[in-house]
């Protein structure tokens, strides 16, 4: 296994992107709203199509509000569905994401003739490839410092939620958690809930152009599930979703470079080996954690000692 | 467009989509049976879980079979595959949800990803694997219709059949495990071993599903048949029966509209014409509807308007006179107003209600008077307001001060018959109650 500046980029690139979706993540799943990420990765589909249509260009800027709308549209019919049809949010939410979904398939069979634009890279994304457009953060006679422009793009995402959650910190909680008691307080919890459903779409479709939906579900999924079964302090679960995130991005590049090497294949995609990686995280917690299956020495409950 | 192609289409005759639309039509109806079992499970994107499990399966069947020099793209393998990692999935999910604090939502996005993530780079790999092609194999993602063969379709049949059978055979039990899974386990049924048969036949149903519509569009198949009947019912054996038509309708139109165009993929119309029909169901559907509950709901509140505006007045009455019996004297707007903190602009549109059904009538000096058919309803309602009251004070042991609002809630809604064993259980068969407490 050769080891060049590339694979650093691409754990950069990986570890930002992990990073930047944990964090909502972790209120998605306090949330019981997990699936989101999944819904919306799949719903922007249109919203893609659209905006290559109308504009007629595959200029990030189009293709990212375009993806971004898609994405708050689709929470917003889940809600609607939710509260007006009285259906319960799952099914709301895989009616209106499939649904988008078959839209945006139909719009972009009829563009593929002309362009370059498949659902297949819009799902895989291409994190191999973020190395290869590169832009100059610092330059002088002695050093250089180019970073892949995708880095760029996840570091604003990264810095925009890290700014969302530090300035509503109190009412992302309160409204997670309760949101009855929030709403009483004024904190306004459908506020609060939209805010984050923006984050969500917004992280998803930034990360998406530049390395593709799998990481993006993952990372907003299973790192903060894997902290769950750690701790039950809010703190520490942000904390310990933000290291498994890391650790899945550069433990999951590694595995995609050696684990084939092993098999007597070529290297496989990153991406899908960090979501693997995450997934192994996941197990280790499940298995060893405090709250564990092999913790566990008995299904029964036992007395405490002060009433036996 | 061609329209006798599209008849011809439509009705069968063509022999080289009559397949097409047959299969995808049984799949449709299929999905849409056992998504109804999902749904009252709330359970509905479990097959999203599973559907992005069986991505492992196929590519590693594909390795192993090319590993043994067999033609790595044969469907019966493949499908293999993809049973054997989706159930691993769904049991993974059960066993997630039953042995930690995670939620349902959490157990299944984290095998969907996990998975998906695990598929692409087994698919990644084997697309490297010298001298077999894997071109072909993304159409288990999006699916292809267009490439269905006989054979395909045979096994589309047994297993949808194999399917419905069982779900026939299991009906009373999976009844119970969707609607009390706890009482059910009290009761002694094996819910883990039911909830395993269940997600088998989901998997059975995916599996089939996901070369003719692709694995995220199957999802579709799932989820909103299920959710479209159940706006029209709430009697589970016609929720099935509709919910079988109505995947079976979107399959059937899909398909045939799909087929007489080259560049509509099946699925993508099949989900739409599915989204189409929720999306009619959620406004109109006679059970559940959106526009159906608004109608009833206005149509109530309309009735408890009425029903406070007749009391009141008849308080008024009952306050203003010291003899009995109440006579029917004209009431000065303030006093009515200042009765039950009515603004102007809500009094006036009860009145207008009341006045258009007879139970009303303004005076020429401006006071309201209750019509001969309107002072019996509201000596009724008051009675039964009454008799309401003193059945909360003597059995449920509410303070009499207090009573008042509770029985605002309720008797609205008390008919003939709840009156009738109201006044046995209160012997109180008089045609007039007095307040219980001050009004």
């Amino acid at each position: 296994m050769n080891w060049t500046v590339n694979d650093l980029h691409i754990i950069l690139v990986g570890t930002l992107c992990a990073v930047a979706c944990a964090l909502p993540g972790t209120f998605l799943l306090l949330r019981r709203m997990s699936m989101m990420g999944d819904a919306i990765s799949h719903a922007v589909l249109p919203g893609l199509a659209l905006a290559f249509l109308i504009s007629g260009t595959r200029t990030s800027f189009w293709m990212f509000f375009g993806a971004a709308v898609a994405g708050v549209l689709t929470a917003l019919f889940t809600q609607w569905i939710t509260r007006f049809g009285k259906v319960e949010r799952g099914a709301a939410m895989g009616i209106v994401f499939t649904t988008l979904f078959a839209v945006g398939l139909i719009l972009i069979k009829q563009t593929a003739d002309h362009v370059d634009l498949d659902a297949g890279c819009v799902l895989y994304g291409a994190l191999e490839y973020t190395p290869l457009n590169l832009v100059t953060l610092f330059e002088n006679d002695t050093f250089i410092v180019q970073v892949p422009k995708a880095a760029v793009v996840i570091g604003a995402t990264l810095l925009f939620n890290i700014l969302i959650l530090g300035l509503f910190f109190k009412e992302f909680t309160m409204a997670s958690f309760d949101p009855s008691l929030a709403q009483t307080q004024g904190f306004r919890p459908m506020l609060m809930h939209y805010l984050l459903m923006t984050m969500v779409a917004v992280t998803t479709v930034a990360a998406f152009e530049a390395v593709g939906s799998i990481i993006v579900i993952a990372m907003l999924i299973v790192p903060p599930a894997t902290a769950y079964l750690l701790t039950r302090r809010l703190s520490l679960l942000i904390a310990f979703s933000i290291v498994v995130a890391v650790l899945s991005a550069v433990l999951g590049h590694l595995s995609s470079q050696a684990l084939p090497y092993f098999l007597g294949l070529p290297e496989t995609t990153s991406s899908g080996m960090m979501a693997t990686t995450a997934g192994c995280l996941f197990l280790l917690a499940w298995l060893f954690g405090p709250e564990g299956l092999l913790k566990k020495k008995s299904g029964k409950l036992e007395m405490p000692e002060e009433l036996s | 467009m061609d329209l006798d192609l599209l008849r011809e289409t439509l009705l069968l005759e063509r022999h080289n989509t009559r397949l097409v639309v047959i299969g995808v039509s049984l799949l449709g109806a299929t999905a849409g049976l056992i998504g109804s079992f999902l749904l009252l499970r709330k359970q509905s994107l479990l097959g999203d879980a599973l559907s992005h499990a069986t991505l492992p399966g196929i590519g590693i069947a594909f390795a192993v079979m090319s590993a043994m020099g067999l033609s790595g793209k044969s469907l019966p393998g493949l499908l293999i595959g993809a049973t054997v990692t989706g159930l691993l999935g769904v049991l993974l999910v059960l066993a997630i949800r039953r042995t930690t604090r995670l939620k349902d939502d959490a157990a299944m996005g984290i095998v969907l990803s996990v998975f998906f993530g695990l598929g692409v780079a087994i698919l990644n790999m084997v697309q490297k694997i010298p001298g077999q092609s894997t071109a072909g194999l993304d159409s288990f993602i999006y699916g292809s219709t267009a490439s269905m063969v006989w054979s395909d379709f045979y096994l589309i049949i047994a297993t949808l059949i194999v399917t419905i059978a069982v779900t026939f055979l299991i009906l009373k039990e999976l009844t119970l495990l969707c609607f009390d899974s706890n009482f059910a386990s009290t009761e002694g049924w094996p819910t883990l071993r039911l909830d395993v048969i269940l997600m088998s036949l989901v998997t059975a149903v995916t599996v089939v599903g996901l070369q003719a519509v692709g694995l995220i569009l199957i999802i579709a198949f799932l989820i909103t048949p299920p959710t479209a009947a159940r706006f029209w019912t709430n009697n589970l054996k016609h929720m099935l029966w509709l919910s079988t038509i109505i995947g079976g309708v979107s399959g059937y139109l899909g398909a045939s509209i799909s087929s007489l165009y080259n560049n509509l993929p099946a699925g993508a119309i099949i989900v739409i014409s599915a989204a189409i029909i929720f999306l009619i169901s959620m406004l109109f559907g006679t059970a559940r509807g959106v526009l159906p509950r608004y109608r009833r709901h206005l149509k109530l509140q309309k009735k408890v308007g009425r029903q406070h505006l007749l009391r009141s007045t008849y308080e008024i009455l009952e306050n203003t006179q010291e003899e009995e019996p109440l006579k029917n004297l004209p009431i000065p707007m303030g006093l009515l107003r200042k009765h039950r903190y009515w603004s102007k602009g809500e009094l006036s549109k009860l009145i207008r209600q009341a006045r258009s059904e007879d139970h009303v009538e303004r005076q020429p000096s401006g006071e309201l008077r209750l019509s001969e058919s309107g002072f019996g309803e509201a000596s009724r309602i008051t009675r039964n307001h009454r008799l309401w009251e003193m059945y909360l004070i003597t059995h449920a042991d509410i303070a009499p001060s207090h009573v008042d609002r509770d029985a605002d809630m309720v008797e609205h809604l008390l008919g003939a018959e709840i009156v009738q064993q109201l006044e046995a259980e209160l012997e109180l068969a008089k045609a007039t109650i007095e307040s219980p407490h001050a009004i």
